[in-house]
């Protein structure tokens, strides 16, 4: 049936992480630092409200953009933690997590022809949506001398007339990489110097250490030109509740407003009431699973140092991402041979783009005894593998 | 007040009092010699009273009953309820001892082997005491959560996908 697949569809690639999804469910006793999402539990204080919402028969579609007391409630806590002002009427919308926000974005503003501007490495959805909005990518890479941060004169060496869109994702899914506000100011200028749209994916920005995050909308001028993405699946531990949200100019959330209606309706209305009481009363629980994440981000750190392979500090999300180039082999064979022999599950760079040739994704949302676990299987590995 | 480090530090070695400085150090980000300093200040000062594991007694089999008792007391002039509570807080039966607001004065949990020797103890030292005014004895008859730590059922397998981006 092939044949019927349109050819944008049949052309896309699939995931790189799939492909290693699929070799890891084929092994037993596997120790996996290859997830994306936290080990712990949504707080109970959250999950009951969520409960409470079925019991009171909340069970209904919401408004398309969101429940108003959510959207309000959003708009108190931007503007408390991240200094940005959003109008709950018509500046947000609530969408069944981050990632259909991610969608709505590039499908409401690119045509075909235009050109987006994606960090290397990066999460693994922006090049795929942008490609499906018809339009195509062009990455800019970023480097560990630069601690994984967007520079300028990267972006200036991928820039074409075509571009339309920046995508920035900071704190930074693989990298662990964050970006301060002296990092953002050259890149605010950049996009005024081009006339740019940013989309700013701004999900792990709870999740940052020793660092309070900057958010590019906060900066001088750049509020109408960005579209600010996030949700609650990492700050509070709520993947699958899906919800996340995008805050931005009236007319793009409009736009996107209308997508989302036909497409999506609304997000999960229990989610939506669970998410509030998230906003209101998880901020110590929050607080504790960033501690928790903090320990375990320090352990690996040292242990992947110790192990003699160079692993630059992350100062956001809960990823690591060490060079494991001195072993001699690439990132998927490392990966490979390291889930063969040691039955540790980690995922190449190069899943996350070209430039994640080179390093392997840990993930640190994972209890203290398996991180230790993981790290004398790997040090072992990786100790055979310099000795050869 | 404590500082964001120091509440870190303290609330890693009452989660796990097992970690040695050196880890303690990697996962903090402080420095051994800091860390061993802080720790000897606290027990110093009695921040830090005692290093004990976390028992579940009910999961071993031997017999132990507790119960918590409600006393009502005739508080001295000058001493309050001080007085009384030093002398209580030296039977070592007593594994807890605290003032309450409300209905009654003094909550005193007791544990012994059976509910006959903590009915005893009650009786004997606890209920003649002079200005003891009366006591109200409820056993404990089961365990759900204590210290924080969730003690019924097993430890559910949530099952997160291997791989995710």
């Amino acid at each position: 049936m092939n044949n019927y697949l349109a050819t944008h569809v049949a052309t896309l690639p699939p995931s790189g992480i799939r492909k290693f999804f699929d070799l890891v469910a084929t092994m037993k006793d596997v120790i996996s630092l290859g997830v994306g999402e936290p080990d712990f539990v949504t707080p109970w204080t959250v999950r009951e409200s969520g409960i409470f919402s079925l019991e009171e028969g909340q069970t209904m579609y919401t408004s398309n953009a969101g429940l108003f007391e959510l959207r309000e409630e959003l708009s108190h806590h931007l503007s408390k933690t991240l200094d940005l002002s959003y109008d709950p009427h018509h500046e947000i919308l609530i969408t069944s997590g981050a990632s259909e926000a991610v969608d709505l974005v590039m499908r409401a503003v690119l045509e075909p022809g235009d050109v987006v501007l994606v960090p290397d490495p990066s999460y693994v959805s922006y090049a795929p949506c942008a490609i499906l909005a018809g339009a195509s990518v062009n990455y800019v890479p970023t480097y560990a001398k630069d601690d994984f941060r967007m520079r300028v004169q990267e972006l200036e060496r991928v820039y074409t007339p075509k571009a339309k869109l920046l995508v920035l994702s900071y704190p930074n899914n693989p990298t662990g990489a964050i970006m301060n506000r002296e990092d953002l100011l050259p890149i605010a200028d950049f996009v005024s110097k081009h006339n740019l749209l940013v989309l700013a994916d701004d999900i792990y920005s709870d999740l940052t250490y020793d660092q309070t995050h900057v958010s590019f909308a906060s900066l001088p001028g750049m509020k109408d030109r960005t579209l600010f993405v996030s949700g609650f699946s990492k700050s509070y531990a709520m993947t699958g509740w899906r919800i996340g949200y995008v805050a931005g100019h009236p007319d793009l959330i409009q736009g996107m407003t209308k997508i989302h209606q036909y497409t999506m309706l609304c997000a999960p209305i229990m989610g939506q009431f669970a998410a509030i009481e998230a906003l209101r009363s998880a901020t110590e629980a929050k607080n504790d699973m960033v501690t928790a994440y903090d320990r375990r981000r320090r352990l690996l750190v040292h242990g992947f140092r110790q192990m003699g392979l160079d692993c630059f500090e992350p100062l956001g999300a809960f990823y690591v991402f060490p060079n494991i180039s001195k072993t001699g082999l690439t990132s998927e064979e490392f990966a490979e041979q390291l889930l063969k022999e040691e039955q540790v599950a980690v995922v190449p760079g190069t899943a996350f783009g070209p430039s994640g040739e080179g390093h392997i994704r840990c993930s640190y949302a994972y209890s203290m005894e398996q991180l230790q676990e993981a790290l004398k299987r790997i040090s072992s590995f990786v100790e055979r593998r310099l000795n050869i | 007040m404590l500082s964001d480090k120091d509440r870190t530090l303290l609330k890693l070695i009452a989660q796990d009092c097992r970690l040695k400085p050196e880890e303690l150090s990697i996962q903090t980000g402080l420095t051994v010699e800091y860390i061993e300093k802080r720790i000897s200040d606290w027990e110093k000062e009695k921040v830090i009273v005692g290093y004990q594991p976390m028992i579940n007694w009910d999961r071993t089999g031997d017999d132990k009953v507790s119960a918590l008792i409600e006393v009502k007391v005739l508080p001295q002039r000058g001493y309050g309820f001080d007085k009384i509570a030093k002398r209580l807080q030296r039977y070592p039966e007593i594994k807890a001892l605290y003032l309450m607001s409300g209905g009654y004065d003094l909550s005193v949990l007791i544990e012994g082997k059976t509910m006959q020797d903590v009915a005893l103890f009650v009786a004997e030292k606890l209920a003649s005491l002079e200005h003891v005014q009366s006591t109200a004895t409820h056993f404990v008859l089961r365990r759900y959560k204590q210290d924080g730590i969730e003690l019924m059922g097993e430890e559910e397998t949530l099952q997160r996908l291997v791989v995710s981006p």
